[in-house]
């Protein structure tokens, strides 16, 4: 440690100028650009344009891919990653220096501990979420009129693309990020995440991966949706690349957070915090972790086929040569539905840590709601032909993938069982975090009862493509995870940031968003059910009213955004209100430390003898209360 | 439910009285919305397969509905009356130990399984009928009975043609069918995925290139119906769609004999029948 104490500055002391100088996100920025050009400069000697027969156009994809790929490696070499392992190289002793700057500097830089890569994840994500809601607001607006008049087809898919994959790509650690980051740590009583460099890479990794994705407008877009279907992805225009980039990298950093957090938890729990004291939210995080180290590959394999198929004439997927796209499908949804769960998990964790403060009783079957979580995360790997019901592959196979996605539902219900055990007899504060957990009982609860008409075949034959499945996954995803999202902001946010959010603000956003949403999404079943395909610029004229309605409900759910921000730029920045300590009188490890959290978590690291949810009063010790059945029952 | 909810004395018994509203209110709503929302589920009665989608989404409707309410009464219930009294702003008012009741929990887990099993056998068994108009691939498992007519579908970026391989392989640009016989199409693709979806019929089967995907359906109702893409293929899928009619056999004879007159002189150009037509070689070349 003497070498890196030696070596931190104090920042505060040296001219701005000086300051600028080094390893940071101005530097990340020269950097990427310059391995930007370098890339596409090697990309055109190996491959130039003059032998295609698109060279007027500059139509380069292996350009383009080893641009990215050198834009990546110059911003993360710029943010100071390779100094690390050159220094190690060189042989001087390990640190994590990075660790132990103060200021604000540190949030715009790689930063090693993990509250600060919390606090980047959710305002790096945050970002991208209101890009992505953004998008989604433009593909309502077009979706006003039956036939493309304000934006275009062309635009529009692109718009549809961007949508899905940001939500889908960037939101996937929309939990694990930020929230459990910062708390998971704090949770299980440990001082760091196993892998902290590794920690801070999973976070730059996905902004550059977010800004990959939304440069390709600058290359024609991609018209193939969030799924990237071949042989659509063979004959794209370079935008497409973009997005095979984007998914590679988002890949990548959701692998490495996967692992770091099983790392952690596994290894790094404070002496007593035995696996049946652990929270329920560590839980959750655990089993989406295992699923995000075990589908991400399959994703990073399929996308560097395809990648190949556009830039080194291979032909994995390429029909005439032999390959056939039912391999991408089935490739692209082994990933693709446990990322589903991926999106799912971290938000029962959340309601399910969260109900017990607010109801203040233990959680109602600590035990199953766990056994719900480790079922859902095996059985997710052995539904994916649910998308190919009609594909024509595999008929024999549809009734063992219709059991299988119907069994995925008892696990799922464990989890609705908890929520209401815990709601039985409670005292329950309906504040806002408790809202909305409460919207997401509800969505929850729509979205997987939608989801049983889709997992079974004759009657998914109709809904399978189609709006229906649109507003299921919306009901799953957005009712499911942003809901919980915001649950998790206006719970931890005092924790975070040390500063109290406007309470009627906050519930201004919530009822907004909740009716908002419904008004929404319920609609978009009716026309699902009324033959409205999914990700069309043009549909039936019969169908404009409803479509209207939608649009303008959208609308709404972008004002109540729009309250959030208000709420965000209000409280945090103008009013800046200091928090109670413990505002919720939450008995969990984190709320125990002092606010703005020490660098080093924990003086002493705790001994834990207790189970997580010691709230409530005992029950009286007999059991025998006049009129009660003998215990056990 | 029962030890806890005598704990407490002086309140009412919460289990019984929501059980009691539970079943109440499931048991108007249910046949309601088996008997009023069940006929206007999706895709009517157009075909034989559209009618068993009827009945199939009649049945799971009715089985949700329940459970629906289950949760959404217990919510209400709750919301209603396990919250915290207002006022009480100094000390938090904390809520009976209860962490969990083994016999709720088994019976939970018994009962949403043997539901979900039941809905699992119920699909099995619909769906090894005839395929319930889903595409079942090039070598059908679940073939239908009687003599069928074949008919193939080709899509391509971005519209569908037909081909009729017993009428000497005639390719139309409408599909027209002849009711109460039926129909054995082969979908296929020149081009992307993309997946022929015949809405009032309740038939949706991808459409793969180099892939045959056989389904069957049987009309049973003369009128128009829409057929649209609902796989994404590209910038103009929203206008991939056309109209089809189902006719008398009749009427049917004599459309199919003049579109043979009227693409005779086109038909020399078109590959020979096939159940699959191998794409060209589209190479964007980098």
């Amino acid at each position: 440690m003497s070498t890196a104490e030696a070596l931190a500055p104090t920042p505060a002391r040296r001219p701005l100028w000086r300051r600028l100088v080094g390893f940071n996100l101005l530097t990340a920025v020269i950097f990427g650009v310059a391995g930007y050009y370098i890339g596409w400069f090697i990309g055109h000697q190996i491959k130039g344009p003059s032998f295609e027969f698109q060279s007027e156009t500059d139509e380069n994809d292996v350009a383009l891919m080893l641009a990215y790929l050198g834009g990546v490696i110059g911003f993360l070499v710029g943010l100071g990653f390779a100094n690390y392992p050159i220094s190690r190289m060189l042989g001087r002793p390990a640190s994590l220096r990075e660790k132990e700057h103060e200021g604000m500097g540190r949030y715009f830089g790689l930063c090693t501990d993990h509250k600060v890569v919390g606090i980047q994840y959710l305002v790096g994500i945050g970002v991208f979420f209101f890009i992505a809601g953004l998008n989604a607001m433009l593909i309502r607006t077009e979706l006003l009129h039956p036939t493309p008049t304000t934006i275009g087809p062309n635009q529009y898919l692109s718009l549809v693309g961007m949508h899905g994959a940001m939500m889908m790509g960037m939101m996937t650690s929309g939990i694990l990020g930020p929230f459990a980051n910062y708390f998971v740590p704090i949770m299980i009583g440990a001082r760091r995440m196993a892998f902290p460099r590794i920690e801070a890479l999973t976070f730059w990794l996905l902004m550059a991966a977010g800004f990959i994705l939304t440069s390709t407008i600058f290359f024609g877009g991609f018209p193939t949706g969030w799924t990237g279907y071949e042989p659509l992805n063979e004959q794209a225009v370079m935008g497409m690349d973009s997005y095979i980039c984007f998914f590679a990298l988002v890949g990548l950093s959701m692998m490495l957070l996967g692992l770091n957090m099983i790392a952690t938890i596994v290894a790094h729990r404070a002496p007593g915090m035995t696996w049946s004291r652990l929270p329920i939210f560590v839980w959750s995080v655990l089993a989406t972790a295992v699923l995000m180290v075990l589908s991400a590959p399959m994703l990073i394999g399929a996308l560097l086929m395809a990648a190949f198929d556009r830039t080194i004439n291979t032909s994995f997927f390429v029909v005439s040569s032999g390959g056939s796209p039912y391999l991408f499908e089935n490739l692209f949804w082994f990933f693709g539905h446990p990322e589903v769960y991926i999106l799912a998990l971290p938000g029962f964790g959340i309601v399910l840590e969260l109900l017990p403060v607010f109801t203040r009783k233990p959680l109602w079957g600590y035990k199953l709601a766990i056994s719900g979580m480790l079922g859902v995360t095996l059985l997710s790997f052995f539904v994916w032909q649910h998308h190919l019901f009609v594909s024509g592959i595999n008929a024999t196979l549809r009734p063992f993938y219709m059991l299988s996605t119907e069994i995925i539902s008892i696990p799922t219900g464990f989890i609705f069982l908890c929520v209401m055990g815990t709601l039985w007899k409670a005292r329950a504060r309906f504040t806002v975090p408790m809202l909305f957990c409460m919207g997401w009982t509800f969505n929850f609860l729509i979205g997987g009862l939608s989801g049983v008409f889709l997992s079974d075949t004759p009657s998914d034959t109709d809904t399978h493509g189609s709006f229906f499945v649109m507003a299921h996954f919306h009901y799953t995803i957005m009712g499911g995870l942003i809901f919980t999202f915001f649950a998790a902001i206006y719970y931890w946010v005092p924790k975070m940031f040390g500063l109290k959010l406007n309470e009627r603000l906050a519930k201004v956003h919530f009822w907004s968003l909740f009716l908002a949403f419904n008004s929404t999404f319920m609609p978009l079943f009716v026309l699902g059910m009324k033959g409205m395909p999914r990700r069309v610029s043009a549909y039936n004229p019969d169908l404009q009213g409803l479509n209207v309605w939608v649009s303008i409900s959208a609308f709404v759910i972008g004002l109540s955004m729009l309250v959030f921000i208000a709420n965000v730029v209000y409280s945090l920045i103008i009013v800046r209100e200091p928090a109670e300590a413990n505002p919720w009188h939450s008995k969990s490890l984190e709320w125990q430390l002092p606010t703005p959290v020490p660098v080093n978590n924990f003086d002493q690291i705790p001994t834990i003898d207790h189970d997580p949810y010691e709230y409530g009063t005992p029950l009286p010790p007999p059991r025998g209360a006049p009129g009660a059945v003998p215990a056990g029952g | 439910m029962a030890a806890e909810a005598t704990h407490g004395g002086s309140e009412p018994n919460h289990a019984r009285r929501f059980a009691t509203i539970w079943i109440v209110v499931s048991l108007i709503a249910t046949p309601l919305v088996v008997l009023f929302v069940g006929p206007i589920m999706p895709p009517g009665n157009g075909s034989a397969q559209a009618s068993g989608h009827v009945t199939d989404n009649t049945v799971l409707i009715g089985m949700a509905t329940p459970v629906l309410l289950l949760v959404l009464v217990y919510l209400i219930y709750a919301i209603v009356h396990f919250r915290a009294p207002k006022g009480g702003a100094g000390a938090v008012l904390e809520g009976p130990a209860i962490s969990g009741d083994t016999r709720i929990q088994t019976t939970w887990i018994v009962v949403t399984s043997l539901l979900v099993l039941s809905l699992a056998v119920y699909g099995t068994v619909r769906l090894v009928e005839d395929g319930a108009g889903s595409g079942q691939g090039a070598s059908p498992a679940w073939p239908a009975s009687g003599k069928k007519l074949p008919v193939q579908v080709i899509a391509q970026e971005w519209a569908f043609t037909y081909r009729f391989p017993t009428y000497g392989g005639v390719e139309t640009t409408h599909l027209v069918l002849p009711v109460n016989q039926t129909i054995e199409l082969h979908v296929t693709s020149l081009d992307v995925i993309h997946s022929f979806w015949a809405y009032q019929l309740g038939v949706k089967a991808d459409a793969n290139p180099n892939v045959d995907n056989v389904v069957f359906v049987k009309p049973t109702k003369l009128q128009t119906f829409e057929v649209r893409c609902a796989e994404l293929c590209g910038i103009w899928h929203g206008y991939m769609f056309d109209h089809g009619r189902v006719v008398r056999p009749a009427v049917f004879q004599v459309w199919i004999a003049e579109q043979q007159k009227r693409f005779a002189a086109s038909k020399k150009y078109l590959p020979p029948y096939s159940t699959k037509y191998v794409p060209e070689p589209a190479r964007r070349g980098g």
